[in-house]
C-alpha cells in the first residue's frame, strides 16, 4: 500500500518535469477551475467542521462547571443541570448494549461461520441492510406502538433502550462480520486441527482475534445512542429526574432497577427541548458535552484502528 | 470462501472429533446464533407489518386519492382534509435538492480525498470527514435554528420586499432545511465515494496519465467513471439519509403544510411524524401513520435499488476476478 | 428599544404573570356540577377560597416542605398538556418532596392523549388545558379544573405595538394584515407562529378568535417554548402562549385593552382564558390513595407565579 503511494507521488515529480522539457504547457481553464473546485469542496468540509464545533465551544464552555453534570434540571430549586440525562444516556447505553450485542455478534458469527451459502444468508443479509437504511423516526414510531402499546412499556428507559437496541443491531453485526472475515481461514483450521470443537474455536480463537472490530462497532453503536433523539421522542420520553439514593442499598438498588420503566430522556433529547424552548445557552452547553462524546469515540476508534495494525 | 468453510464443517464431524452433534454446548450455540440471525429478519418482517397495518386503516376509510393526491391538510378541522401531496412533495423535492447541492461537493472533496498527491493535507480533511459524520443531527438543527434561520430571514426580506402576497417565514423555509440536509448527506457522500475511488485499480490511472492525458482529465474521464457503481451507491445512501432525517430539519424549516418552494415553510414526512404524532386523535393518527408508511416504501425503495447496485457491482467484479 | 416605557411594561408583564388559580374543593364536587359549561366552572373558581398553582417556575420557592415526610409508596403517571407543563412539574417535584417513597413521572403528550391515557389506563391522571369533551366526559372521565390560565399574545421585544384588538388579531392569523405597519407599526412583515393542529392551545385560540382552521401559520411549531423562542428570535413575529411560561424575551400585547394579567383572567375580563384541567378516570374519591393525595397536594399548595426564569 504504502509502496504503491510512493510511486504515485513519485510518478507525478517527473510527471511535471516532463511537462517542463517536452511539451508545451498548456494552461486548461478548465481544469485549473475544476482543481479549484476540489480544493474548494475539501476546504468547505474542514471549515464547515472547524466552524461547528468551534461555535458550539464558544458558545456553550460558559455552561460546563460540576454542577452542571451533577444537577437535574428543576423548576422548583431553580437548578439547571443535566445530571438526569447523564444517567438516563448511560442507562440506554448500557441497555442497548446488554442486549444488543450478544444478538448482534450471535447474527454475524450464524452468518459467516455456520451459515451455509443460500438463501436464509440472503435473507438476513437483506435484512440488515434495511435495518440500517430504516430511518429513526420510523424506528421510534414501532418502538411506541410495539414495545409502547402492545408490550405496554409506555414511555420508558427500556422502551428507549429496546428500540435503540433494533437499531444498533446492524451496525454491530455488520462490522462484527467484517472483523471474523479479517481472520485468516489458517486460524480456524489450525484450531480445528487441534481437536477444538466448533463453538470452543470461535470462542478461543475467532472471537479474540475479531475483538478490535467487534469493538469499533460496539462504539459506533454507542456514538449513535447518544447523538440519537427522533427514536427516543417516542419512547423513552424527556424526564430528566435524577433518582433518589441514599435510603439504605436495597432500596437503591430497587429504585436504580425500577428507573427503567420511567420515562427518561437523553442527552440529546434534553438538547432538543431546550432548544426548542429558546434556552440557547443550556441547548449550546449540552451541545459541547455531546461533541465532546463524539471527539472521544473517534479518538477511541482511531487508537483501537491502530492497534489493529 | 464459503465453500471452505463448508468443507471444514464436513472435516469436524468426520476425520478429526468425530460425530459433534451430540454435544449439546455446541448445538445449544448454534442454536442461540441462528435464533439471532432469525431476529434481525423477524423484526424487519414485523417493522414492515406494523408499518401496513397502522398506515393502510386511514386509506381504506379515507380513500387513496383523499389522502395522497390532495393538498390539503386540516386534520383537526370540522371536516377535516388528509391531504398529504404537499408533505410527500416537500420530502421528494427537498431531497433531491440536497443531493443536487451536496454530491457535487462530496464527490468532490472524494476526489480531493483520495488522489490528493499531498497525503498530509489529505490526512487533515479525513479526521474532519470522520468528525462530520458523527456529529448529531439535534446539533445540525440548533446551528440552522439558531444562525441559520435569522440570516435567511434577512434575506428573504431583501428578496421580498414589498411583497404583498408573500408571507413571510422568519426564516423557517425549504431553503434552509435543503442546506441542512445537503451538509448533513455530506459525510455519508464523501466516505462511501472515497472507498470506490480508492478501490479504482492504479493501472487504469497510469495508463491514462500515461497517454499524455493531465492528471484533472485522468480524475474526470478516467477514474471517475471506474467508481461510477460506488459513487451511485453514496448518492443512493444519501437520498436515504437525507429522506430519512427528522430532528435537524425539524425547527428550521417552519413545519407549515405548504408546497415546496424555496421561501415557504414547509413540512417533511418525517416531520409531519415528530410534530403531530403527540398529540393527533383517532383518523388524524392512523393518516400519521400513512405518511410514516408513505416514508417506509420510500426508504424499502431506496434499499432496493441501493441491493441492486451492489448486487450488480459484485457480479461485474466477480466477473473481472473470473477472467483474470 | 421601541419607544414605549419599558419599565412600566415589565412591571404589567410581571403583574400578568403572578396568575392566581383558585381551586375548588374537590372532594364535595359533585360530577354533575363540573361538566356544566365552562361559566360555571370559571364562578366556582373565582368562589372558591384557595389558591393553587401558579405560573410555576419559581413560586415553588414558597412552597413548604412538611416535616415528617409521608410513608406512601408508589408511583404516580401524569400524561397530557404541555402547557401545563411548569405547573405540572413543579408541583411533581414538591408532592416527590413530600412522599419520597413516591415517584411521579410526566409525560407531556398533549391534552387529548392525556385523557386519552386515563381513560384507558396508561396513566393515573390527565393533565388538560381545554374543557373536557362530552364523549370524553361519557367514557367516565371527570374534570377537575385546578387552575385558570391565559393565552398571552406575544411579540417580540423591539415592537412597537402594544395593544390589538381581536378583529386585528384574527385578521393577522388569517392572513389579512401582513404588515405591522398597516396597524401603525414599523414596516416589518409579521410572521404568524402558531402551534401545529391537534395542541389544545391552538384549538383554544382559533375558537376564542372564531378563525377555526382559517389561520394561514408561517411556523407551526409544537411546543409552548418554541412558540415563544420563535418570537423572541425573528423580528416582527407573533405567537400565542400560555401565561405560565411568558418571560422578558417576548412582550405580551393587551388584547382589546385588556391587559394580560392575572387580575385579568381571574375576572375573566382577559378575552383569552381557558381552564387547567386535571382529569381522573371517576371522582376523585375513588381514586388510589395516591391520587388522593395528589389532589389534596395540590389544592393545598398556595403559590403563584413569577416572571423570571429558572
Amino acid at each position: 500500500m504504502d509502496m504503491k503511494k510512493k510511486r504515485n507521488s513519485k510518478d507525478m515529480e517527473p510527471k511535471r518535469k516532463a511537462d517542463n522539457t517536452l511539451y508545451r504547457i498548456r494552461v486548461r481553464p478548465l481544469e485549473l477551475f475544476l482543481s479549484a473546485f476540489i480544493y474548494g469542496a475539501a476546504s468547505l468540509s474542514v471549515f464547515l467542521l472547524l466552524g461547528m464545533i468551534g461555535y458550539i465551544f464558544f458558545k456553550g464552555y460558559g455552561e460546563l462547571c460540576p454542577d452542571f453534570f451533577t444537577n437535574a434540571t428543576s423548576a422548583r430549586h431553580g437548578t439547571v443541570g443535566i445530571g438526569g440525562n447523564l444517567l438516563n444516556t448511560v442507562y440506554l447505553i448500557v441497555i442497548s448494549l446488554l442486549i444488543g450485542i450478544p444478538v448482534g455478534v450471535g447474527a454475524a458469527i450464524y452468518l459467516n461461520e455456520y451459515a451455509a451459502q443460500g438463501r436464509l444468508i440472503s435473507a438476513v443479509e437483506f435484512a440488515i441492510e434495511t435495518l440500517a437504511g430504516i430511518p429513526s423516526i420510523l424506528f421510534g414510531m414501532f418502538g411506541m406502538v410495539f414495545f409502547g402499546g402492545v408490550l405496554g412499556l409506555g414511555y420508558s428507559l427500556l422502551n428507549g433502550a429496546l428500540t435503540l437496541t433494533l437499531m444498533i443491531l446492524s451496525l454491530i453485526v455488520q462490522n462484527t462480520r467484517d472483523a471474523l472475515r479479517a481472520v485468516p481461514n489458517s486460524y480456524r483450521e489450525g484450531a480445528v486441527g487441534m481437536g477444538a470443537a466448533k463453538w470452543h474455536m470461535i470462542q478461543t480463537v475467532l472471537l479474540p482475534s475479531a475483538a478490535p472490530g467487534i469493538l469499533t462497532g460496539i462504539i459506533l453503536a454507542v456514538g449513535r445512542i447518544v447523538g440519537e433523539s427522533a427514536a427516543l421522542l417516542f419512547t423513552a420520553g424527556s424526564a430528566g429526574a435524577l433518582p433518589k439514593l441514599g435510603q439504605g442499598v436495597g432500596e437503591d438498588i430497587a429504585e436504580l432497577l425500577g428507573k427503567i420503566f420511567e420515562s427518561g430522556g437523553t442527552l440529546a433529547i434534553a438538547l432538543y427541548l431546550q432548544m426548542q424552548n429558546g434556552e440557547y445557552e443550556l441547548a449550546f452547553g449540552i451541545g459541547c458535552v455531546l461533541i465532546f462524546v463524539v471527539l472521544l469515540m473517534n479518538w477511541v476508534i482511531s487508537l483501537i484502528g491502530a492497534k489493529k495494525r | 470462501m464459503n465453500t471452505g468453510k463448508v468443507k471444514l464443517k464436513k472435516e469436524v464431524n468426520s476425520i478429526l472429533c468425530g460425530p459433534r452433534k451430540n454435544n449439546i454446548k455446541e448445538s445449544v450455540m448454534e442454536a442461540f446464533f441462528a435464533a439471532c440471525a432469525a431476529v434481525t429478519i423477524f423484526v424487519v418482517i414485523s417493522m414492515t407489518l406494523y408499518m401496513l397495518i397502522n398506515g393502510l386503516p386511514a386509506i381504506r376509510k379515507a380513500g387513496v386519492e383523499e389522502i395522497l393526491l390532495r393538498t390539503e391538510w386540516k386534520p383537526t378541522a370540522e371536516e377535516p382534509s388528509y391531504g398529504i401531496l404537499n408533505i410527500i412533495l416537500t420530502s421528494l423535492i427537498g431531497t433531491l435538492s440536497a443531493i443536487v447541492l451536496g454530491v457535487p461537493i462530496g464527490i468532490l472533496t472524494a476526489v480531493f480525498l483520495a488522489e490528493c498527491p499531498h497525503k498530509r493535507t489529505a490526512g487533515l480533511v479525513k479526521p474532519a470527514v470522520e468528525l462530520l459524520a458523527g456529529i448529531p443531527s439535534v446539533i445540525y438543527g440548533l446551528l440552522g435554528l439558531y444562525l441559520l434561520n435569522p440570516w435567511m430571514y434577512r434575506l428573504e426580506r431583501k428578496l421580498f420586499e414589498g411583497s404583498e402576497t408573500h408571507r413571510f417565514t422568519g426564516g423557517a423555509n425549504l431553503l434552509s432545511a435543503v442546506l441542512v440536509l445537503a451538509i448533513m448527506i455530506l459525510p455519508t457522500v464523501i466516505n462511501v465515494s472515497e472507498t470506490a475511488l480508492r478501490a479504482v485499480p492504479s493501472g487504469i490511472r497510469e495508463a491514462s496519465l500515461g497517454l499524455g492525458a493531465s492528471r484533472i482529465q485522468t480524475i474526470f474521464h478516467a477514474v471517475l467513471p471506474a467508481a461510477k457503481s460506488g459513487i451511485c451507491t453514496a448518492v443512493v445512501l444519501g437520498v436515504g439519509r437525507a429522506m430519512g432525517e427528522a430532528m435537524a430539519i425539524m425547527m428550521v424549516s417552519g413545519n407549515s403544510v405548504n408546497a415546496p418552494l424555496p421561501f415557504q415553510s414547509v413540512r417533511f414526512l418525517t416531520t409531519a411524524l415528530i410534530s403531530e404524532m403527540a398529540y393527533a386523535q383517532g383518523t388524524h393518527r392512523q393518516v400519521l401513520f400513512t405518511i410514516g408508511l408513505v416514508l417506509f416504501v420510500f426508504i424499502m425503495m431506496v434499499n432496493i435499488l441501493l441491493n441492486y447496485i451492489l448486487k450488480k457491482d459484485k457480479e461485474s467484479h466477480g466477473y473481472e476476478k473470473e477472467k483474470k | 428599544m421601541g419607544g414605549v416605557n419599558s419599565e412600566g411594561f415589565v412591571e404589567r408583564v410581571r403583574r400578568a404573570a403572578r396568575v392566581f388559580w383558585q381551586s375548588k374543593d374537590f372532594s364535595k364536587k359533585d360530577p354533575s356540577g363540573e361538566r356544566e359549561n365552562v361559566q360555571k366552572s370559571n364562578a366556582q373558581i373565582t368562589c372558591g377560597s384557595r389558591v393553587i398553582a401558579g405560573a410555576a417556575a419559581l413560586l415553588i420557592g414558597i412552597m413548604t416542605v412538611p416535616q415528617n415526610p409521608s410513608s406512601m409508596s408508589g408511583s404516580l403517571r401524569l400524561a397530557g398538556s404541555s402547557s401545563m407543563e411548569m405547573m405540572a412539574s413543579a408541583l411533581a417535584e414538591g408532592f416527590m418532596e413530600q412522599n419520597p417513597h413516591v415517584t411521579v413521572t410526566i409525560e407531556y403528550v398533549g391534552s387529548s392523549a392525556g385523557i386519552e391515557a386515563v381513560l384507558n389506563g396508561s396513566a393515573d391522571i390527565g393533565t388538560s388545558s381545554r374543557k373536557l369533551k362530552e364523549e370524553e366526559l361519557a367514557r367516565g372521565a371527570v374534570e377537575n379544573i385546578v387552575a385558570m390560565d391565559g393565552i398571552a399574545i406575544c411579540v417580540d421585544p423591539d415592537n412597537r405595538i402594544t395593544d390589538l384588538s381581536r378583529r386585528q388579531l384574527a385578521d393577522i392569523y388569517t392572513g389579512k394584515l401582513t404588515n405591522w405597519s398597516q396597524l401603525g407599526g414599523e414596516d416589518v412583515p409579521i410572521v404568524v407562529v402558531g402551534h401545529e393542529a391537534g395542541s389544545g392551545t391552538r384549538d383554544a385560540f382559533e375558537e376564542a378568535l372564531g378563525i377555526k382552521d382559517r389561520c394561514v401559520y408561517a411556523n407551526e411549531l409544537n411546543s409552548m417554548g418554541a412558540v415563544k423562542a420563535r418570537a423572541a428570535l425573528i423580528p416582527g413575529a407573533i405567537g400565542y402562549i400560555s401565561f405560565t411560561v411568558l418571560d422578558d424575551s417576548v412582550r405580551a400585547v393587551s388584547l382589546d385593552g385588556v391587559a394580560p394579567s392575572a387580575e385579568n383572567v381571574e375576572n375573566q375580563s382577559y378575552p383569552l382564558c381557558r381552564p387547567f384541567v386535571m382529569v381522573t378516570n371517576g371522582e376523585i374519591s375513588k381514586q388510589n390513595e395516591i391520587v388522593r393525595a395528589w389532589f389534596s397536594y395540590v389544592t393545598g399548595q398556595e403559590v403563584y407565579g413569577g416572571m423570571d426564569r429558572r
